[in-house]
């Protein structure tokens, strides 16, 4: 889940940046910007999670 | 290779940010004093050890490679072309800072300056490690930041790099603004806390077995409300100098971006206190000085571009998002971050740079055109760098210093306290140690 969660992180940014890189300018660029912003979050949820749910945050 | 574009502070410009950079250690200074009022007695020497330590590995990193990879507009710089359009990556001037002119005020103040912020962005995930990261490691780690993660994102937002471009290159406002390091200073050091809590796990005694956490409170609050104090001149170093460098900005306008400084900061901590008092029934200290430095944090990236109004009210919205975020990482996310480093400089920052598209008039060129609906993309895309590409590096890069160099200190350390265990003295020699000093004792 933690490998999943840094993976979701790297591949919203790669979205984001074939946003401008690929799509012309306007609504399409915006949409998939923030819709790489968007898996970013997910990713970043499911790293907090899989720390928090791991042994060793009971120490 | 190609020159970026050129940056020229002169005369009094140059006097002025000097005289501003000179003030940035002073948040250093300050930051070092809350980490470690906010640790445990028994680590107080260590920590004020490890900072002094830590901010002297970022230099010689910066120096060694760390400037070199930043680079500065009007440097030489990689670029990349993508989609017809120039992305300029990372610096290419020399290691070792060879190559420097000594009469070029523009590249030194620049240099300083990042040596300066690398120093101050290195401490902040010393809050998030207090009381059980060992001083080597500490320093390797600050080490690997100063050199790479900083210079890479410091380039991007400040050198000329892609970042800051996206404003000419693809329409986006005047493309990412990050004037006093929200993003390049505390955002980077606030997602490499979290990186370095993640990595270490909590304190020894932090969350039972249920997963309930415990309150180990900090050993001094003088020592934090003081550095909160400190910290004040050392952002109003960063914010004027780093808007006069990065910014454009006219030296003129110092004064008024040390106001909205000192207005958001105030803000924030206000904000924290009032929260704190409505659902703990008195001001809690420790999250009102968070607060302040979540506002300082916030204010960094638009401090230059908008109205002393809307400095109060990002500093009002820092304060009550690092409040709950604090509760928030240890309560529901057990994460251990004794400083508070995550959500103060972290969100924070974060904060800080989304505001500038809410609230900054920026102007884009000569005709006084100002930003809208780009510089909200803009602000965004670097807010997705920041969490799409930092925090995984920092991450990666602290794991693998972790397999090699393990960071945490063993269980006799944290017993014992880092000052004895490392240092072999205390910072109290007066003083018993207590065991059980994480205990919260009844009132």
């Amino acid at each position: 889940m933690k490998f999943m969660g840094f993976l979701l992180l790297v591949a919203g940014w790669a979205i984001v940046l074939g946003a401008m890189v690929i799509l012309p300018g306007g609504t399409p660029r915006a949409v998939f910007v923030l819709a790489g912003a968007g898996v970013e979050a997910v990713g970043l949820g499911l790293a907090i999670r899989a720390h928090a749910v791991s042994k060793g945050a009971f120490r | 290779m190609i020159p970026s574009p050129s940056l020229n502070p002169s005369g009094d410009a140059t006097a002025i940010c000097f005289a501003l950079v000179l003030l940035i250690p002073f948040a250093a200074a300050g930051l070092a004093l809350i980490n470690t009022g906010l640790g445990r007695t028994r680590s107080a020497a260590h920590m004020m050890m490890a900072s002094l330590c830590v901010f002297s590995a970022a230099a010689l990193a910066y120096f060694i490679c760390g400037f070199s990879w930043q680079g500065f507009a009007g440097g030489y710089a990689h670029i990349l072309m993508l989609g017809g359009k120039e992305w300029n990556w990372i610096g290419a001037g020399p290691f070792f800072l060879r190559g420097m002119d000594p009469g070029n005020a523009s590249v030194t103040l620049a240099a300083t300056f990042g040596m300066l912020s690398t120093g101050v962005a290195v401490l902040i995930p010393l809050g998030s490690g207090a009381d059980r990261w060992r001083l080597g490691a500490a320093c390797a780690s600050a080490a690997l930041m100063a050199g790479l993660t900083f210079p890479l994102f410091a380039h991007w937002a400040w050198s000329g790099g892609w970042l800051a471009q996206l404003g000419a290159n693809y329409g986006l406002g005047r493309g990412f603004v990050d004037v006093g390091g929200a993003g390049a200073i505390q955002a980077v050091g606030g997602l490499t806390a979290l990186s370095i809590a993640w990595i270490l796990g909590p304190r020894r005694g932090k969350f039972a077995s249920d997963g309930m956490p415990s309150a180990i409170p900090g050993h001094n609050s003088v020592y934090v409300l003081l550095g909160c104090l400190l910290t004040l001149l050392g952002w109003w170093g960063l914010n004027g100098a780093g808007a006069i460098l990065f910014g454009g900005v006219e030296a003129g306008r110092v004064a008024y971006i040390a106001i909205n400084t000192l207005l958001s900061a105030a803000a924030s901590a206000g904000a924290a206190a009032v929260l704190t008092r409505a659902r703990y029934g008195r001001p809690d200290a420790s999250l009102t000085a968070n607060g302040w430095v979540g506002g300082l944090a916030a204010s960094s990236a638009a401090c230059a571009f908008v109205v002393p109004a809307a400095s109060v009210v990002i500093g009002i919205l820092a304060g009550a998002l690092v409040t709950f975020s604090v509760e928030w990482f240890e309560a529901r996310m057990r994460v251990d971050d004794p400083g508070g480093a995550i959500s103060a400089h972290g969100l924070g920052g974060m904060w800080g740079l989304l505001s500038v598209a809410l609230f900054a008039r920026i102007p884009v060129n000569e005709g006084g055109a100002s930003s809208g609906a780009g510089q909200w993309l803009a602000q965004v895309i670097g807010i997705a760098t920041l969490l799409g590409f930092v925090l995984p590096l920092t991450y990666g890069l602290n794991w693998l210093l972790n397999r090699v160099m393990p960071q945490r200190v063993a269980p006799e350390g944290e017993r014992q306290g880092m000052d004895l265990y490392e240092l072999g003295a205390g910072a109290y020699p007066e003083l018993a140690t207590h065991a059980d000093e994480f205990t919260q004792h009844r009132t």
